[in-house]
Parts: structure tokens; sequence; C-alpha cells
């Protein structure tokens, strides 16, 4: 049995990580979700995510066919460009979610200022 | 002596707004010389200082507003403004920290509203030629007139003077979002957006080495811009 990515056809050592990594992050979006830190949406955005990882990890052979129908030479540049898409979503969510935040920063900052004026008596 | 206090009246309707950010050198001095010329209502925005511009301000007998964390000066003029709205203020005036602008020049930008003229005065320093401006802060602050007539059609001789003078229910009309120093863009948008009526009055902006190397590079225009687009995209 060998490692790495020519080994998609047997079960190889990086199938078998990437499947525990994903089960493990799928654990962590489940509790998450059960202490109210993430919404309902968001749970079946990550179960979506990582359940597609496990999908992949056992049956290596979608990426193959899923490429021949995109027209992607290898699996492997399929699974890099799909990474990609993800990774590019989450960080404009991510960019969103910071500009929102300033937003309600400096709306707190003002209003903690315009409730606290200081003026000295001039003699 | 009537026409002195009607001066005065006037004059305690109206507000000056000053956002400042590590100016406790300048910041005394530009109060002072706004009360010899009989403008008592003087609200201070301390964005954040690291030092004692606070202090100063106060010192100097503004009335002081601290934003605990820097906003940018978008957000202190806006605390300003509204504390000034609050405090029944007619017309607000915006004014720069580093003592580029002349006190003195203040009825230029609030006669016209006074009179009913316009809503708005936004001061330019390209109308005549008392402002020693440098040949590249002028290409780049004509270009940010160009921008804002494509952005926003509004046809300007200057971007980002910070010399202005607004009605309060114009003041009231106006939507900010921006923080930063894309908020001078941004109160020129809403001018336009909300059909306030302006206009552009000549005054005089003085660069001394102290304002110069406070204020903004000329190459700051281009993060403004970048933020600018961002916000029309974002929208």
């Amino acid at each position: 049995m060998s490692i790495g990515i020519e080994a998609l056809g047997e079960f190889g050592m990086l199938q078998i990580i990437g499947i525990l990594f994903a089960v493990f992050a799928l654990s962590r979006a489940v509790l998450r979700y059960k202490d109210h830190s993430i919404k309902t949406n968001e749970l079946v955005f990550w179960t979506v995510i990582w359940g597609g990882v496990i999908c992949v990890a056992i049956f290596p052979s979608i990426f193959v066919t899923l490429s021949k129908f995109l027209g992607i030479g290898r699996g492997v540049d399929t699974l890099i460009y799909t990474g990609m898409i993800i990774l590019f979503y989450l960080l404009f969510r991510m960019y969103v979610k910071v500009e929102a935040q300033q937003r309600e920063m400096t709306k707190l900052v003002r209003e903690i200022a315009i409730q606290n004026p200081v003026q000295k008596k001039q003699k | 002596m009537q026409q002195k206090e009607k001066k005065e009246q006037q004059n305690d309707s109206i507000w000056i707004v000053i956002a400042g950010y590590n100016e406790e050198k300048r910041i005394g001095t530009v109060i002072l010389d706004l009360k010899k010329n009989n403008y008592h209502n003087i609200v201070v925005v301390d964005d954040g200082s690291k030092d004692r511009t606070s202090e100063s301000a106060a010192d100097a007998g503004a009335i002081v507003l601290r934003h605990v964390i820097n906003r940018g000066q978008g957000a202190a003029l806006k605390t300003g403004m509204d504390f000034a709205v609050k405090n029944n203020a007619e017309i607000i005036v915006t004014f720069d920290a580093d003592g580029q602008h002349h006190a003195e020049e203040i009825p230029r930008l609030t006669s016209p509203i006074i009179n009913g003229e316009v809503d708005a005065c936004l001061g330019s320093r390209f109308l005549d030629t008392s402002s020693n401006v440098s040949w590249h802060r002028k290409v780049v602050l004509k270009g940010g007139a160009w921008i804002i007539w494509l952005f926003y059609g509004i046809r300007l001789t200057d971007s980002h003077n910070g010399f202005r003078a607004i009605k309060k229910e114009a003041v009231q009309k106006l939507e900010f979002k921006a923080d930063r120093m894309e908020h001078a863009s941004e109160i020129v948008e809403q001018i336009g957006k909300q059909n306030v009526r302006y206009k552009e009055i000549p005054v005089t902006i003085t660069y001394t080495d102290y304002s110069v190397q406070k204020g903004q590079s000329s190459l700051a225009a281009f993060g403004i811009l970048w933020n600018m687009i961002k916000s029309k995209v974002l929208k």
C-alpha cells in the first residue's frame, strides 16, 4: 500500500487522515451548533463541506469522473480548484463580517463619546 | 451695538466641529483663535489620541468628546455633528485641528446659509490663489474632484477640503457610513443624493510644516479611492 495521491485507488494513509480530520472537524461543528455559537445554516454548510471531504476520501474516483465531466485534466486539479473556490467564498464572508463588525464598533465608540462630554469651567 | 448683539446671537447657533487625532500641539491655539472670533460652541472630538489632545482642547475651552479608540476622521466628525445637532446648533462648521483653516473666514461660509441662499457651503482652495498648494497635491485634489464628478455627478473645484458649513436640517438628511478619510467624498455624495443646495466658497488653506507633516500624504489618495470603489460595489 503506497502513500500519497497515487494511491487514490486503494485505501491509502492520506485517505484515512482525511476521513479522521473531516470527522473531527464535523464533530466540532456539531458541538458549536449545540452550544448555539453557530446557526443551523452554518451547520448545514459545514456538514456539506466535511461530508463531501469524507465522500471523496472514500471514493476518490468521484473526482476523476468529475474532472472528465468538467474537462479538467486530473482529479487532483479539480480538488485544488474546488478548494480554492471554497476558500475564496469563506474569505469574502469573513471580509463582509469584519466590515459589519467595524461599523458596529464605530457606533459604540461614538455613542460612548456623545454620552460623556467633557467641559472645563472657564476662569 | 445692536448689530454686534445680533452677530453674537448668530454665532451662538453656529457650532464648530473639530476632529483631532494626536493634535495636542496645535489644537489649543486653534480653539483660542476661534474664540477670539466669537465662536463659543466648539466641539472637539478626540479620535482616540495617544497624546494630551483632550486635555489641551478642554483647557482651551472646548467641549471634548472622546472616542475610546481611533475610528477615523469621518466617524469623529459625525460624532461631533450629532452632538451639535442634539444641542440645537443651527449651522455646523467643520474645521481642521492643525491650523490650516482661518477662523476669520467662517462668515464667508455661514452667511450664504444664514441668508437662505444655500444649505451647505464647501470650502475650495482653488477658487482664488491665496493657498500655497504644492503641484503634486494639486494634481491629486483636482483628480479627486474629477473622480467625484465621475462617481457622484457633482462638479467641484476642490476635493477633500475639510472646511465646510452645513445647515442643521441638511446634516440630519445626510446618511454617513464611511469612517475613514473617504468620508469627505461621502459628504459630497450625500449632498448630491439628498438634493442639498450647496455652493463652493473660496477659502485659504495654509500649509505649514506642521500641517503637512501631520496631514495626509498625496499617496493616501489611492487608499481613499479604493475605499470609495469598495463602498460603491458593496453597497
